[in-house]
This record gives structure tokens, sequence and C-alpha cells, in this order.
């Protein structure tokens, strides 16, 4: 407010520059880069899905098609299968993670020993830190036909045929939710963990006090306490329900064509039209109804909590 | 009252440490089959698979790994390195001093420029955009480009993470003392802020490295030279070479062909060993570091 009136003795140049770009923009700049070149250009790139890209021509002479490659896409069943395919596995994996990691959590809040909680913590934690690559390895060594351990130890020892999972598209919808909550647990868990900790612990005392025992504390005050923090999980979630984890469902069932019809979702879908099969209409197609809807998802959720409970309102 | 607890054993407790063993439990197994995987032979694998009680331990695997193929092995262990240390040392170059201005409440760009960041959390233009314009545009197919910079460098949900930190942790008063003093803005940030704010850096830096050492999709959608491969990418490649091979050998009966099994499993343990060993030191900033919201999107 001080420096209202700009200074005489000051010139111009110099004036101008001190309020249009000072020392913080600077700092700001190297960011702001990365997120325009990473993100803001390929949003503007979304247009592609409206042309037929030839790369001799280059992305901007590529002639306009108007709505021809959704025509492609919506033609086929492909469209319908992999957003299904998303939907659905998402939906599933948003009740198992949080209804599990809510439970998990809770638990080792209970745990007495400082000690024990830590060697809890640490263990399920492990199979967050170890890329998909090495998960789906692990898989395939339950799984394989020729070594796996289900093949070749457990089901012989049960009397059981060998099945062969990798071209069985009837078990990986249990499989897949199985792998991804193996995965997440324990960053699931350490969330709701980390909440619980943080509840008021006269809370409980008081309970105590009137005499409720811990299933009636947990369901009184643990859960209703938790509440926000799961709304919040679970809408963040929900806002990308459109978005599926390209590794799970591209490593842990080795791309296998065979299983395709249960595998197969948006985000796979587009990285094989486009770099496997080089058909970047359907591709771009894809994406561009994948951006486009999972951003109305997005907002859609954010205005219907606003509506109900505005304090969990995202934004 | 707590101390009257701890003395008493209790019912609840053991049951309540049972079930968690179990969660524990299952998340140790799958390793330790790997593990036992990569040292079990060859003959015995081919026998009766992927067990947890080989009849026969060998370390063949590994002996193939060192010295056939330790050059290439060693190439990617470099790159993964290399990608790892760059690339984590320059997002907490850029990030955080983005996240800093941001958290200025003189600041006076700061509503739009939060939004700027914010909105990338909300809508992106997805793979086909983004690799025409890494490739076309900037080039950077099959250069060490290609993992360093698409995605990994920083994302919105870490700087607003730290934003919430320095709004918090960083007194504005601070800052005008040493305004009053003469330090300019960079200074400030780099001699008064980044001392205070160890943790969250070491917190976001340590995620950050984790996705460089874990990723293996810039290099499936930008990488088709050997040379380049990362760990990750390398471990893909022969999972993927095995599969095909083992593919072609079941239909022409080739059984006695199979490549060998036993050295995916090493494989894989190669590349988690060093994750694993530095596990116990950065657990704390990895726990604290969910704890603030998340690690993958």
């Amino acid at each position: 407010m001080k420096k209202k009136q700009p200074s005489a003795e000051l010139p111009l140049a110099r004036r101008r520059r001190r309020r249009w770009f000072t020392m913080l923009d600077l700092m700001l700049l190297p960011g702001l880069v990365y997120l325009i070149i990473n993100n803001y250009i390929p949003m503007g790139g979304l247009f592609i899905a409206f042309k037929k890209i030839d790369y001799s021509l280059g992305i901007f002479k590529s002639p306009w098609v108007g709505l021809r490659n959704f025509r492609f896409l919506f033609g086929t069943e492909d469209a319908y299968i992999i957003t299904r395919n998303t939907i659905l596995y998402n939906i599933v994996f948003i009740i198992l993670l949080n209804a599990l990691g809510v439970a998990v959590g809770i638990m080792l809040s209970e745990v007495r020993r400082q000690q024990m909680t830590k060697f809890f913590q640490t263990t399920i934690l492990l199979p967050q830190l170890i890329s998909i690559i090495i998960i789906a390895n692990i898989v395939f060594a339950f799984l394989s036909n020729e070594a796996g351990l289900v093949n070749k130890t457990i089901l012989p020892a049960l009397g059981l045929e060998p099945i062969n999972f990798y071209s069985s598209p009837k078990y990986w919808p249990f499989i897949l939710p199985t792998v991804y909550v193996w995965n997440r647990i324990g960053y699931s868990s350490i969330i709701f963990f980390a909440a619980v900790i943080g509840i008021d612990r006269e809370l409980y005392e008081a309970a105590v006090v009137d005499g409720a025992n811990k299933a009636r504390q947990v369901m009184h005050i643990t859960l209703p306490m938790l509440k926000p923090t799961i709304i919040t999980l679970v809408l963040i979630h929900v806002g990308r329900i459109f978005y599926a984890d390209f590794g799970l469902f591209y490593q842990v069932p080795m791309n296998s064509g065979a299983l395709f019809d249960v595998t197969n979702v948006i985000d796979t879908y587009v990285y094989r039209a486009l770099l496997q099969s080089n058909d970047i209409s359907k591709a771009s197609a894809a994406g561009f109804y994948q951006s486009i809807v999972g951003f109305i998802t997005v907002m859609l959720t954010n205005q219907l909590v606003r509506k109900i409970d505005p304090e969990n309102a995202l934004f | 009252m707590a101390e009257v607890r701890l003395k008493r054993f209790s019912f609840g407790q053991l049951f309540l440490c049972m079930i968690l063993m179990l969660f524990s439990l299952a998340a140790i197994l799958p390793f330790l089959l790997l593990v036992i995987s990569s040292v079990t032979s060859e003959e015995v694998l081919l026998v009766n698979g992927y067990s947890y009680f080989p009849t026969k331990l060998s370390f063949y695997s590994y002996e193939y790994l060192f010295t056939v193929n330790l050059s290439s092995i060693g190439r990617a262990y470099g790159i993964t390195v290399f990608i790892t240390v760059v690339g984590t040392t320059l997002s907490l170059m850029i990030a955080p001093m983005m996240a800093y201005v941001l958290s200025r409440r003189d600041y006076n760009k700061r509503k739009v420029m939060t939004f700027v960041v914010f909105f990338t959390m909300l809508f992106n233009g997805g793979l086909v955009p983004q690799y025409l314009m890494w490739t076309q545009l900037f080039g950077i197919k099959n250069t060490i480009f290609a993992l360093l910079f698409p995605n990994l460098l920083f994302n919105g949900f870490f700087v607003l993470i730290m934003k919430s930190y320095f709004t918090l942790n960083i007194h504005p008063a601070l800052i005008e003392a040493a305004k009053i003093d003469g330090a300019s803005e960079f200074y400030i940030y780099r001699k008064i802020v980044m001392p205070l704010s160890l943790p969250i850096l070491a917190t976001i830096g340590l995620m950050v490295g984790i996705n460089y050492w874990n990723d293996w999709m810039n290099g499936l959608y930008y990488i088709t030279k050997n040379h380049l491969f990362s760990l990750q990418n390398l471990l893909n490649r022969i999972l993927v070479t095995i599969r095909f091979l083992n593919e072609f050998a079941n239909e022409m009966r080739l059984d006695k062909e199979l490549p060998s099994i036993s050295i995916r499993m090493a494989m894989a343990v190669i590349g988690t060993i060093p994750i694993m060993a530095l596990y116990p030191f950065f657990q704390k900033y990895f726990v604290k570091g969910i704890s603030l919201g998340g690690v993958k999107g």
C-alpha cells in the first residue's frame, strides 16, 4: 500500500519491471514452464481426436475429419468393453481398498506395543515400494502354467486339475482386485491409521468412563471421526473412475490377448491402439473421451458433495 | 491409565496382533517366493515349479546374469541410478521453489498460479497428445530425456502439499525480518526457508525418487533402443522375450528348449534389492509422505 505512488526517481523501465516481473515470478517460472509443457500443451492437443493424423503432413496440416474417429471407436464393441471394465474394476477397488484400509488402519492404532505397530506398518507397506513389473513377475510365479506355485503345488495337492490362468478370462475379475489390494493396502491403511491417531484421546476416555467397550468405541467414535477422510479418499477415486492403473491391467495379465475381454481398460486400449496397432484415430478418440468424461466426473462428484456435505468437498 | 493397561496381558491384543500378522505375512510371503525361486536349481524348477521348499538350490542364475549379461545389466543399473539422482535433484530444485512462491501471502499472482497448478490435477490431455508432443515437437524418442521429463519430474499434487507445508511452518515475520536486513527473495528461500523445510523436502524427494526408480512407462513409450533401457525396462524386455519364447516353444513342442525360468526371478530380485536395502532408512519419510496424502495419483 505504501508504494501506491511510484517514486519519481526510479526510471520508468525499472518500475515496470518491479511491478510486472519480480524475483518471485522468476522463482516460480521453471515449475510453471514444466507444467505448461507437460500438462497444458497436451490438453490443447486433445483436438487431434478430430483429425486424421498423417505423420508425413505433420499434426497441424493433417486434415480435419469431424467425428469420424469417434464413429470408428464407438462403432466397435471395444468402446463398451473398455468403459465397462474401467468402471466396474474401479468400483470394486474403491469398496475393497477403503473397507480393508479402514479396518487395518483401526487395528494398527489399537496395537499397544509401539514396536509391533512399526513392524506391521513396515511390512504391509512393502508391496507399495516395488514396480508393477516386479509384481507381475511375482504373480507369474504363482499362476504360470509350466511352473506356477498354484498349478504345480497347490492344485495337485487338492487333487484338482491345473488351470491355464493366462488364457482363462473368468479368473481375472478376482485376480486383479486381489493384486490391487495387495499392492495398495499399506498405503490406504497408513492414511486411515494417521487419521485415527489424530482423533482426540479424550473422546475415548469419556467413552470408557461411560462404560463403552472397544466395539462401541469404534462404532460411535472412530468411524464417525474417520468419515471426512473416507469421503475424501473415495471422492478422489470416484473422480478418477475413468482412469485405470495401466501397469496393473497391462503387466499383470502379461498383455495376454485371450484375456482382453476382462483386462482391457481405457488406458491399455489407448496404449495398444497408439503404439502397438498404430491406430492413432481410435487412440486419440478414446483418449479424448477419457479426458472429457473424466473431467466431468470430477466436477460432478465434487458438486454433489458440495450440496450434501459442503465441508467435505474437495474444492 | 496407559501404564495400568500395558501391564495386563490381554487376549484382545493377541488376537489383534494375529490378524495383523496375517496381513504382514500376505505382504512378505510373495517376495519370499520370488527370492527362493531365484536360487532354485533350474532342473527342480522345471519339474516342481516355483516353490517355497525347493529340493535343490543353485546360484546359477545370478552367476549367469553377472557373467554373461553383466554389461547390459550394469548399463541398465547405471541408467536407473542416473535418472533417479538427476530427476530427483532437478525436481527438488524446481518444485519446492514454486510451492514456496505460491505460499507467500504477498505474492500478487498467488490465486491464479495456484489454480494453474491445481487444474493439472483435474484435467489432462492423456497419452496421445502427450506422446505426439514429446516425440514430434521435442524429439525425445530414444534419448535419456525421455526417461527424465515426461510426467515424472513433479506434479501439481506435490507442489500443493509443499505449499501448505510452507504456509503452516514458515512464519511471514521471518521473511519480513530477512527482507529488512536486505536479503533478496532467492537468498531468503535458499538460506532460510529450505533449511527449515528439510522434512518435507526429504519426503517429497523420496516420493519422486521412488517414482523414478520404478518407472517403466516412459521407457515403454519412448525407448526402443536397448542401450537406453532402464532396469525396469530391461526386466520388462526379458519377461516379454521369455513369454514369447515360451509360447513359441509350446507351439513347436520344444519343451527342452525352455529358457531359464529362474533367471527372470533373479532379475526381479536384483531390481528390488536396492530399494529394499534402503527401506529401513527412509521408512519414516515414506510413511509421512503417505500420511500427507499419497504416493501414486
